[in-house]
């Protein structure tokens, strides 16, 4: 079984986003980028599905700049297999991106696709159950677990207070939440191996798939500032500044 | 504009989070509900008591029981026929089966907007709250998910809408439910709780955590969180984790207790009501955006807030 994972490189998470004077975007000029953690997770995920025998090839995707090659290079000092760059300097929208990826999964016919359950840049959310929608699968959002029995696949996902189990039906989309797994730190030998795995490089327009964006942004602003807060001398002083919020047992 | 909401309940009750998008919807038209679950006529009256409520709908069938966005969206994507805008709670199920119902509409979907600006203009988090775009839709239909802490709850009676039975509805057979583990503690639930109290890397062991911060969090009817630099130390589990790779949150007391205030561990809470830090490194940023902040060693004076509050 083929396993599909899209990356996406992003702004890195130790770095504090920096709102665009002009109000357009967030400045990603000269800072540090990284893969999306929640990918980094789906790329450990379908690593360790290989490492069981359950998956026999990694393909490892980004749509996004000449320079998410750096993105698809890590997924492949990983452990990924092979690498698709759909390049494109436009920002690509979930939709479609979902598209892209269903054009894809055609192509490769894998068993599981698996990517994170947001990036950590737009905080959509949406990709991985847009393509469950193109591709008519079935969908495991959230995931903290992944089983594969047979021809299908056990997904336990983190929902609101709790857990649920489902099971999904091959080949099937999995969304990654944080629990899922740990990944792994490339190694050297493997970062210099990585070099030499096959890396394709296409366009939407190989897929057919139009970007334009459906959704204008019109602004990007600062969020409101909080104001800045007072220092209390001792416990008993926060204690009274708690009861006259109500706050007490 | 006609707009058909999503409704959360749990088979027995509507839940809080429908309410904040019952507000956001009536700001862009006439409110509809969908009820789909199995059994759910009691679900259903008491939707119909919502205030603003125009028309529920209600597909009442085994294949919708556990929100299994395989069955689900196809209903909802129907019912988008006669409807301009569907709007779901951001909550797990409704990030689950909004996105899909989505892409069946061949529509780009709107997540966690934060205020309606326009017909088609909403504002919304981006960088996990450190920046608000103000987005646009030019597709002919909307599709929306609601942040709840970003609307007021809409009024649990005065309303009257008329309860309409969808018919149609089928199992797709490629998902099944098996089983939920849904935490019966005392305790409230992370992103839903008025109170938070988390630690951080400064408490050193899991055992600190259980007997520093959990008293406290145990008198105060909090819930329990941590940073990621306590979260990757050990001390507590993974879904603890509050931050921008964690959950976000906006009660209306966050106490952080030991924590520096890492960018990525603002990003999850800034918007809570008040943030009490109590910290003994008085430069620690944190105190950035506390309201209260406390400069003391933690190991005395959270025992000592314990005892006195």
């Amino acid at each position: 079984m083929k396993i599909l994972v899209p990356v996406k490189r992003v702004l890195d998470y130790n770095v504090k986003p920096r709102v665009k004077s002009d109000g357009t975007g967030v400045d990603l000029a000269n800072v540090k980028m990284s893969m999306n953690p929640f990918d980094e997770i789906g790329v450990e995920e379908a690593i360790r599905l290989k490492e069981k025998g359950v998956a026999t090839e990694i393909i490892a995707v980004s749509v996004g700049p000449a320079k998410a090659q750096e993105t698809l290079r890590t997924a492949l000092a990983m452990g990924a297999d092979r690498a698709i760059l759909v390049q494109t300097d436009d920002a690509v929208e979930p939709l479609a991106l979902a598209k892209i990826f269903k054009a894809i999964a055609d192509a490769e016919q894998p068993g599981l696709v698996i990517l994170g359950k947001q990036a950590i840049d737009d905080d959509n959310n949406q990709t991985g159950q847009m393509l469950a929608a193109l591709t008519g699968w079935a969908q495991g959002t959230f995931a903290s677990a992944v089983n594969v029995d047979g021809d299908s696949v056990s997904v336990t996902r983190e929902v609101d207070g709790g857990l649920e189990t489902v099971k999904l039906k091959l080949p099937a989309i999995v969304t990654t939440d944080l629990r899922l797994n740990e990944p792994r730190y490339a190694s050297l030998p493997n970062i210099m191996k990585a070099k030499s795995k096959p890396l394709d490089t296409k366009t939407p327009a190989d897929y057919g798939v139009d970007t334009a964006p459906r959704v204008k942004t019109v602004k990007v602003s600062e969020p409101p500032v909080r104001s800045a807060g007072v220092k209390v001398a001792d416990v008993d002083e926060l204690v009274a500044k708690l009861k006259a919020l109500g706050v007490h047992s | 504009m006609k707009t058909l909401v999503w409704v959360e309940h749990d088979g027995k009750a509507v839940k809080d989070a429908t309410l904040a998008v019952v507000t956001a919807a009536s700001k862009l038209g006439e409110v509809h509900l969908l009820v789909a679950g199995s059994g759910v006529d009691a679900v259903a009256k008491e939707a119909a008591q919502i205030a603003g409520v125009g028309k529920v709908h209600v597909a009442d069938n085994a294949a919708f029981g556990h929100n299994l966005p395989e069955n689900v969206a196809p209903l909802v994507a129907d019912l988008m026929g006669s409807h301009d805008a569907f709007l779901a709670p951001a909550t797990t199920t409704g990030k689950n089966i909004a996105p899909r119902v989505a892409a069946l509409l061949d529509v780009m979907q709107i997540s966690e907007i934060l205020s309606v600006e326009g017909p088609k203009t909403f504002t919304r988090p981006i960088y996990a709250g450190n920046a608000i775009a103000t987005v646009e839709s030019s597709d002919a239909k909307l599709v929306l998910t609601v942040r709840g802490t970003a609307f007021d709850k809409a009024a649990t009676s005065g309303g009257s809408g008329t309860v309409e039975a969808v018919g149609a509805g089928s199992d797709a057979g490629i998902s099944s439910f098996v089983g939920a583990e849904i935490a019966k503690s005392e305790r409230p639930e992370l992103t839903s709780a008025k109170i938070i109290v988390s630690g951080g890397r400064a408490l050193g062991s899991s055992e600190k955590y259980q007997e520093v911060i959990v008293p406290l969090a145990d008198k105060l009817g909090a819930a329990l969180g941590a940073s990621r630099a306590a979260v990757d130390a050990g001390y507590v589990p993974n879904d603890y984790q509050v931050g921008q790779t964690g959950k976000i949150v906006a009660p209306q007391v966050y106490f952080a207790i030991g924590i520096s205030g890492a960018i990525q561990h603002l990003a999850g809470m800034k918007d809570s009501k008040t943030i009490v830090a109590i910290n003994k490194d008085e430069d620690a940023p944190i105190f950035q955006v506390a309201d209260f902040g406390l400069v003391a060693d933690l190991f005395n004076a959270v025992p000592e807030l314990t005892g006195k509050i």
